[in-house]
């Protein structure tokens, strides 16, 4: 049982849970991610860590409402109990001092990138990063962003905030502005292919955390197995992060929708009877 | 060696087995028939989760009971990798001593529930027993006894607490709460160890769990059983994955003096062919934890399994077996096992061969898939497969299965399980650069002692041996527990 020790809401449907957690809290790397299980009955699903208090013995995640999982974990307040945390589980982030390092994060991808982005300013390495949202409210952490960034740039799809288009646009006017060493990318599959595509054509070694769909997290089932340079990996031991320029990101959308229909049903069935 | 035949000679001329002996002719209990377990009836049961095999009555037990002659020189022992003291065990039941029964099962072997349900008798104590060998008849059901002594003391609610030593204050540690972890822990426990078993996933017991379906071996009896390590002072860590959560290294930082490691073969294999990772394809490990682990098939639980029309399941083995039979369960039209072998090459246990063709499991046999395709979600629609045909005995001893040229063929599928071996899971191994390893991923340990070679790591069970069967494992894990409390006694009193 690991108690929420703090709740906080960034928008309608993006919060912060601040759980207890010691253990993992020592051993967690930028990079590293969580399973949790709700309750009895909840499935396991995947949370990168996006800080932690070695002192206070706790973790902090930040989930975005997508399903029937994400839902009911935002319906918890401080004090209730998550039944199940492992972790930290996958590889780490590489992190090292290469200079000029371009982070792009995307809806969901933001909460996973934050880390990292600390990671990168704490060893050394000029930070930018590129946020992508479909419109204002939906852009979440932007400070935290701040802070371990040296720049910021803000994209939406209609232009309510920052400048008006896609995640690759942000992208593009820093890579032709300055030299970039390395870019690192989070976000739903399809911005992350679009992501790829622009660092491919400036030849700059590119890192995606790839966010598919995971049972047990320890290498055991397979359900997270994606397409790297023709190979088949598991995300949840050999990744998350892999080389975006070898990274099969069709494959991988269509796996995502591989539960599709029975997410949707459990979704309908959990909205009408929450109400 | 000797030691142990003088042992179970000066068991056997104990009185009452001696006069039990001579209570009925050998020739009247070796022209008795065996009797067969009550089972479901395979169209009700392939509907429901049920077990299967409904044991044998008190009254069969004791009729199986009586063929056994209680041999001079048992050979059904020699069979069984526990070492269980069989006919012993046996004639307690024969004179309605169920729980003495019992108590002799619990001497070698800690989870006979479970063993009576699954271990391949029929290559193991059965295949050695005297009406085997000699006499060519169908051998005394040793297995099925042992589960009917076993499940008699549990619905006895009579569960013996086996007794503990004084406690030593000595912290050791048992990574996996598999078969092997298990028994290793027991038997550390009994010894005065202060144990603490760490488990990776949410619940205790590693494939009993989450792969071996509930129709034939159900989560209680394994439930019951972990109880009774709990009373005895065994500690139980969830959700701690040794090598991610903490280290070994921190762990001996903590005060752990040793370690036993059974985390099993838990990585599945593919056979890496075209389409295989199309939607609707899965490893055995992904299907069966969905369904026995986390419940996927009741509606009240969040995690979701695909219910195919068409299920075909690729291999020949246990795991196989209990997929196709949960596929059917979920409602598949049609539910076929793809394996590139022959009938009689199936590694499967016997009565799980038989079980599934009674419940209306196809079999295509001397078939494998090469190619999958999928319709415009990515959802696998259609399986391309190749003829096979026997040739000469390889390595394994099993006739070579050699491809029939331009004999492929297609078939409609929308569910495809991938059983075709898992390897051993390399998580801790990857943590521990000076760990011995062989090519196949398995930890190398010492034959006797179960050591590695870090001298107080030691590990057994599918991590050392590939696929094997909860009975080796358990084995391995009685092995290494002596191991282990050898090479702590020695540093101790050094
Ligand atoms: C390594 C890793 C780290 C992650 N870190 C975070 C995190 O920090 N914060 C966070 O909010 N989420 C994170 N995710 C994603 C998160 O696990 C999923 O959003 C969650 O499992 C959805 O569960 P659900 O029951 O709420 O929705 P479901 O009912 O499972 O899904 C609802 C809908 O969302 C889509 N979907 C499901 N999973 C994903 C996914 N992984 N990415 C995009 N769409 C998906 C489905 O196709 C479906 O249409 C991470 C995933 C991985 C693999
Ligand atoms: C579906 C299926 C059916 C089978 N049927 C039979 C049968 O009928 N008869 C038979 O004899 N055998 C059968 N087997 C084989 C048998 O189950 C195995 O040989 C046996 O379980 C091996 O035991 P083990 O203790 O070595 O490992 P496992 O049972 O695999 O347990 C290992 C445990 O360690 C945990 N773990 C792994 N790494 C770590 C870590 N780093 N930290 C913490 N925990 C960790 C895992 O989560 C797991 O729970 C079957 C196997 C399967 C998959
Ligand atoms: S443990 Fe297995 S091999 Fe040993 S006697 Fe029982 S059924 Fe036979
Ligand atoms: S070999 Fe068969 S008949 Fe002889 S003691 Fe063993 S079980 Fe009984
Ligand atoms: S989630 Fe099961 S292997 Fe990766």
């Amino acid at each position: 049982m690991n108690k929420i020790v703090e709740k906080e809401f960034f928008s309608e449907n993006v919060a912060k849970l601040v759980i207890e957690a010691p253990e993992i809290a020592k051993s967690r790397k930028p990079g590293h991610f969580v399973i949790i299980r709700i309750d009895e009955r909840g499935e396991r699903i995947p949370l990168t860590i996006a800080g932690s208090d070695i002192e206070k013995g706790t973790i902090t995640l930040v989930i975005q409402k997508v399903g029937v999982t994400s839902a009911k974990l935002l319906a918890l307040n401080e004090g209730d109990a998550i039944r199940d945390v492992v972790g930290p589980l996958g590889k780490a982030t590489h992190i090292e001092n290469i200079g000029t390092v371009l982070c792009a994060g995307g809806g969901v991808g933001v909460a996973p990138l934050l880390p990292i982005v600390e990671g990168f300013k704490k060893a050394g390495n000029r930070v930018i990063t590129v946020l992508a949202a479909r419109t204002k409210d939906l852009i979440i952490l932007e400070d935290q962003m701040r802070e371990f960034s040296d720049e910021v740039i803000l994209m939406t799809d209609d232009g309510s905030s920052g400048r008006k288009g896609l995640v690759t646009a942000g992208m593009e006017e820093v890579i032709k502005r300055e030299k970039v060493d390395m870019c690192m990318t989070i976000g739903p599959a399809i911005m992350m292919k679009f992501a790829a595509l622009t660092t491919k054509k400036y030849n700059i070694p590119t890192e995606a955390s790839l966010n598919t769909i995971m049972v047990d997290g320890t290498g055991m089932c397979g359900a997270c197995r994606v397409s790297v340079g023709g190979k088949t990996k598991f995300v949840c031991v050999d990744g998350p992060e892999f080389d975006a320029h070898e990274v099969n990101f069709e494959e991988m959308m269509s796996r995502l929708g591989g539960y599709k229909e029975l997410e949707a049903k459990a979704y309908e069935k959990y909205l009408k009877n929450a109400e | 060696m000797e030691n142990i035949k003088e042992y179970l000679k000066a068991e056997r001329n104990q009185e009452w087995r001696a006069e039990l002996r001579k209570s009925m002719k050998a020739k009247e209990r070796t022209g008795r028939e065996r009797n067969d377990m009550l089972e479901r009836d395979p169209n009700v049961r392939n509907k429901n989760i049920d077990e299967v095999n409904l044991g044998l009555t008190e009254e069969l037990a004791l009729a199986d009971a009586r063929r056994c002659i209680d041999c001079a020189n048992p050979t059904c022992i020699t069979g069984c990798p526990v070492g269980i003291n069989i006919p012993k065990f046996i004639k307690k039941i024969e004179t309605g001593d169920y729980l003495g029964a019992a108590v002799v099962l619990k001497e070698t072997n800690a989870l006979p529930a479970v063993c009576g349900r699954v271990c391949p008798q029929e290559k193991q104590c059965e295949n050695n027993c005297f009406y085997t060998i000699s006499l060519k008849k169908p051998a005394v059901a040793i297995g099925n006894l042992e589960r009917f002594a076993a499940d008699y003391e549990r619905n006895s609610g009579q569960m013996a607490i086996p007794e503990v030593a004084a406690p030593n204050g000595i912290k050791v540690g048992v990574i996996g709460s598999g078969p092997a972890g298990l028994s290793a822990a027991g038997d550390l426990c009994k010894l005065g160890y202060d144990v603490t078993v760490f488990e990776a996933l949410h619940e205790i017991g590693g494939v009993l769990k989450y792969g071996i379906p509930e129709f034939r071996l159900p989560n209680e009896i394994v439930d019951v059983e972990i109880e009774v390590m709990r009373k005895m002072g065994i500690k139980f860590k969830t959700n701690f994955l040794v090598g991610r959560t903490a280290t070994i290294d921190e762990l001996k930082e903590q005060g752990y003096e040793a370690f036993f490691v059974g985390s099993g073969a838990g990585l599945p294999r593919f056979m890496n062919i075209p389409g295989e990772n199309y939607n609707g394809i899965l490893s055995s490990n992904e299907y069966l934890t969905r369904v026995n682990l986390m419940n996927a098939a009741n509606p009240d639980f969040d995690t979701p399994v695909l219910k195919g029309k068409n299920v075909a399941v690729i291999g020949g083995g246990n795991t196989a077996m209990d997929s196709v039979r949960t596929a059917k369960r979920l409602g598949a039209e049609r539910s076929v096992i793809v394996y590139r072998r022959s009938l009689v090459e199936m590694p499967a246990r016997v009565e799980e061969v038989k079980h599934a063709q009674e419940e209306g499991i196809e079999f295509m046999n001397l078939h494998n898939p090469v190619e999958y395709f999928a319709d415009e979600n990515g959802r696998v629609n259609k399986m391309r497969i190749q003829k096979m045909e026997l040739g000469e005995p390889d390595a394994s001893g099993r006739r070579r299965p050699i491809v029939i040229p331009n004999s492929e063929f297609d078939i409609e599928v929308d569910t495809v399980v991938v059983s075709v071996g898992v390897s051993p899971n390399p998580l801790i191994p990857a943590s521990l650069p000076n760990l011995k390893m062989t090519d196949w991923g398995t930890i190398v340990v010492d034959q006797d002692t179960m050591q590695s070679s870090i001298p107080e790591l030691f590990a057994g069970g599918d991590i050392v041996r590939g696929g094997a069967t909860v009975i080796l494992a358990m084995g391995d894990g009685r092995k290494a527990a002596a191991g282990m409390h050898k090479y702590i006694q020695e540093k101790i009193n050094k």
